[in-house]
């Protein structure tokens, strides 16, 4: 899926453009934990967050995933606009809930990342 | 032009405001002027069109063609406020150029004045200012991702250049306590670093997890702040994350996932769960913690790359 696609199916508002709007993002998941970004975070996938903070942006960069989107029309800091735009990152604001915004995605064809295996009380 | 060209132009006029477009000097017609003077006013500034305004404010548009409509008409002698074009389409200093550049052109408009959100005239935009700058912005994308690569290039032989029997590139940070405006930098830069080394993609994501969760606990957890101290070798990565204060008081309790002292404003930034050290030892090759309660803190964290050394695998070298 697209990242224009990905706007127009959420009827998002791209606040950062960091990438071409036919680049393809592989997956989508959503998190408020940023350890969780941290954990199950893919290459090149779209994180859904209800956080707005500048550190949701540096983890993104971090856990290598190209693209936020800020859900329930969240308004971002101006640093997380500006971290945003230093670090290469997507930012996409949308009105609809994490549940609708994950569950539109998922629907036109979104793939997840999959069942997590976890092992010995970790993972 | 090639396709790749095409999108970067698309993207520019749907992310660049028209303020950054237009020009700022508006050449004006008064209210009060008649159209000889609206025609020498032209011909000195070398211009096609122009907005007439009343103070600050726009109140009409007047342009090469209403000037030859009032020779024709032997109307030259009349006020401009007669002849100029009351219906003007304009456009807000903060819309996207992508509003106005169908607008533009010989079957449009030759210029679009800009307001603020005030209505007050603020600058003018033309197909050629538009071009200008939209050419300027392309220009200064391609330098910066040009002189990426050159760096790029350039780090990646380091191994090559700079020999010895144990060459080691040596990066340290220094990470304050609390300060989460901050916090990621030394991470981010080390990314960038093992990026430029021409590192694998795989490998690079592991160690930016590990030392961003490493960065984030000398921020959230110590009180005189610590360092971050990455040495990359041509076959390892050795990131140590030292602090002096305060200390952890049982740190089998601490390797266990889940175990968290964060405060409640830290998890409400997100942080916090208790999976940090958990996902660094995931992420890492070895992971060893010592700490003295009361004293300091030192993580060490352990990448090999075994199957990737550092620069050109075609180079016979000596490795450590």
């Amino acid at each position: 899926m697209t990242i224009k696609e990905i706007a127009e199916i959420l009827e998002g508002v791209i606040l950062v453009n960091s990438h071409p709007p036919d680049e393809d993002v592989p997956r989508g998941g959503a998190a408020d934990l940023m350890s969780d970004v941290l954990a199950f975070g893919t290459e090149g996938m779209v994180l859904m967050t209800g956080l707005t903070n500048p550190q949701v942006v540096r983890t993104a960069e971090m856990a290598g995933v190209s693209v936020v989107v800020l859900v329930r029309d969240k308004k971002p800091a101006v640093e997380t606009i500006e971290l945003a735009r230093e670090s290469g990152i997507t930012l996409i604001r949308t009105g609809y809930t994490m549940f609708e915004a994950c569950g539109r995605l998922y629907k036109a064809g979104l793939a997840g990342r999959g069942p997590v295996k976890i092992e010995n009380g970790s993972w | 032009m090639p396709p790749e060209d095409i999108t970067k132009v698309q993207e520019l006029i749907y992310t660049t405001p028209v303020e950054s477009v237009m020009a700022k000097d508006v050449i004006v017609a008064d209210l009060s002027m008649t159209m000889v003077q609206v025609k020498q006013l032209m011909r000195e500034k070398r211009i096609s069109g122009m907005p007439v305004v009343d103070g600050d404010r726009m109140v009409g548009i007047i342009s090469i063609s209403d000037l030859i409509k009032a020779l024709e008409n032997g109307l030259i002698d009349r006020p401009v406020v007669e002849l100029m074009t009351t219906n003007v389409q304009t456009v807000f200093k903060d819309s996207y150029v992508a509003e106005v550049v169908n607008s533009l052109g010989p079957r449009g408009f030759g210029r679009i004045p800009v307001l603020d959100r005030d209505g007050r005239l603020v600058g003018i935009v033309t197909t050629g200012t538009v071009i200008q700058n939209l050419l300027r912005q392309m220009d200064i994308s391609f330098k910066k991702k040009e002189e990426e690569k050159l760096q790029k290039y350039r780090a990646s032989h380091i191994f090559d250049d700079i020999v010895s029997d144990d060459t080691c590139l040596v990066l340290r940070f220094v990470v304050n306590d609390k300060d989460f405006d901050n916090a990621g930098k030394a991470s981010s830069q080390i990314k960038k670093s093992l990026q430029r080394l021409g590192m694998q993609p795989a490998l690079v994501r592991r160690v930016s997890v590990a030392v961003y969760e490493a960065e984030i606990n000398l921020v959230i957890h110590t009180d005189v702040g610590g360092e971050m101290i990455a040495r990359i070798r041509r076959d390892r990565i050795q990131i140590s994350a030292v602090d002096h204060g305060p200390g952890i008081e049982d740190v089998e309790q601490v390797l266990k996932p889940g175990f968290s002292t964060a405060p409640q404003w830290i998890r409400d930034m997100g942080f916090g769960a208790g999976m940090g050290l958990a996902n660094i030892k995931r992420c890492s090759d070895s992971m060893r913690l010592l700490s003295e309660f009361g004293g300091g803190t030192r993580l060490d964290i352990l990448f090999l790359l075994r199957d990737h050394p550092v620069g050109p695998l075609s180079v016979s070298g000596k490795n450590s």
